[in-house]
């Protein structure tokens, strides 16, 4: 599947919840959908996207938490799984789009297409809840069940190595950041559609 | 271990005063005491780590989600948390109270330490990041809570560095 197909499938459901996205295409596709003021776009910064993720959900446990992230920059912070594992908020779900590939900085392959396996090195780091999909309607079931489960669940969704033509979003990086969290500290009871 | 259980107090007590709810940590010898407070406080969220980076992430995460927090390391990890600190913290405009244990510095015993104890100084002043010395007891809390206002005062990490003065008692 295409990732941006995968976004399309879950968009309706991820929409009200706190959403952190890396860079580059996933942040483009994203966008490209629709932006929300509770959608962050980490433009730089590789790997720790998740960690904000873990910030985010252990500092408000009442919202939910979506960690957009792709194989590149979950293969530079691999230590975090750990990390996630050991704290496992249930209002997190980490989806990893793996394409095998470093699509942005020009399409040189990752480890993953040789072999390595995220949700297994998930899985082995502790996360209980780790499964590798590749088909939209499977990526918004799990979504779906991780949600519903109310536990820290790791989801590779394996895409095609392709992108946007053009990774340009109309919002700077900081007018990202002051609006996401302006909109969090508005929210601090409850989110709208959201989890009490 | 003649690591300072007083000052070690004074610390942390400073940073609950900042209402600091979050604090990650990696181990390191000064921060034996500080790290145990934080796991026991019913009040704080110890957060333990693979690596210091992670801990910008969180911090990050946990400031734009309205919660303060501050990290705990030595000052190798600072080193080893750079990227995250220029590429999150510093792009984005994040404060981030950063308590750094300085090895390396007047009195080491420790070859090993001394190389990024020299490093530490000069990295902080190349990347402009505000930073002072923790060393007498008496100016720890206005310090930390000073720290803490200039850092969401001006959307910047600043540094508090842990010296040897203060973090080590003499057996």
């Amino acid at each position: 599947m295409n990732r941006i197909e995968a976004l399309e499938a879950i968009y309706a459901d991820i929409q009200d919840c706190v959403v952190v996205t890396i860079m580059g295409a996933v942040a483009a596709e994203l966008y490209s959908l629709g932006h929300r003021p509770n959608f962050f776009y980490l433009e730089h910064a590789m790997g720790l996207a998740s960690s904000m993720g873990l910030g985010i959900s252990l500092s408000r446990p009442e919202l939910p938490v979506v960690v957009l992230d792709g194989d590149g920059s979950a293969l530079m912070n691999l230590g975090t799984f750990t990390t996630l594992a050991r704290y496992a908020p249930p209002n997190l779900t980490h989806i990893i789009f793996d394409n095998g590939s470093l699509l942005s900085v020009g399409g040189f392959p990752t480890a993953t297409s040789t072999g390595s396996d995220l949700a297994g090195i998930a899985r082995a780091a502790g996360v209980q809840s780790a499964v590798t999909i590749d088909e939209p309607k499977m990526l918004r079931d799990s979504v779906a069940e991780a949600t519903a489960a109310d536990r820290l669940t790791c989801i590779v969704a394996k895409v095609e190595p392709i992108g946007p033509k053009s990774f340009h979003m109309d919002i700077s990086l900081l007018e990202n950041r002051f609006q996401f969290r302006r909109h969090l500290m508005g929210s601090a009871v409850s989110t709208p559609g959201g989890q009490q | 271990m003649p690591v300072s259980m007083r000052n070690s107090q004074i610390i942390f007590d400073a940073l609950r005063k900042a209402d600091v709810r979050i604090i990650s940590a990696l181990p390191e010898t000064w921060l034996v005491h500080l790290i145990r407070m934080a796991e026991e406080n019913p009040d704080t969220t110890l957060v333990r780590l693979a690596k210091e980076e992670e801990g910008v992430g969180i911090s990050a995460g946990a400031h734009l989600a309205g919660v303060k927090s501050a990290m705990l390391m030595q000052n190798h990890g600072f080193l080893a948390a750079i990227n995250g600190i220029v590429s999150l913290a510093q792009l984005y405009k994040i404060p981030l109270v950063m308590l750094i244990s300085h090895r390396g510095d007047i009195g080491e015993r420790d070859p090993w330490q001394c190389q990024g104890g020299l490093a530490t100084l000069p990295v902080l002043r190349a990347l402009n990041i505000p930073h002072f010395p923790l060393d007498d007891p008496a100016q720890v809390e206005r310090k930390i809570l000073g720290a803490q206002c200039l850092a969401e005062s001006a959307l910047t990490p600043v540094g508090l560095l842990l010296t040897r003065e203060l973090m080590w008692e003499e057996a």
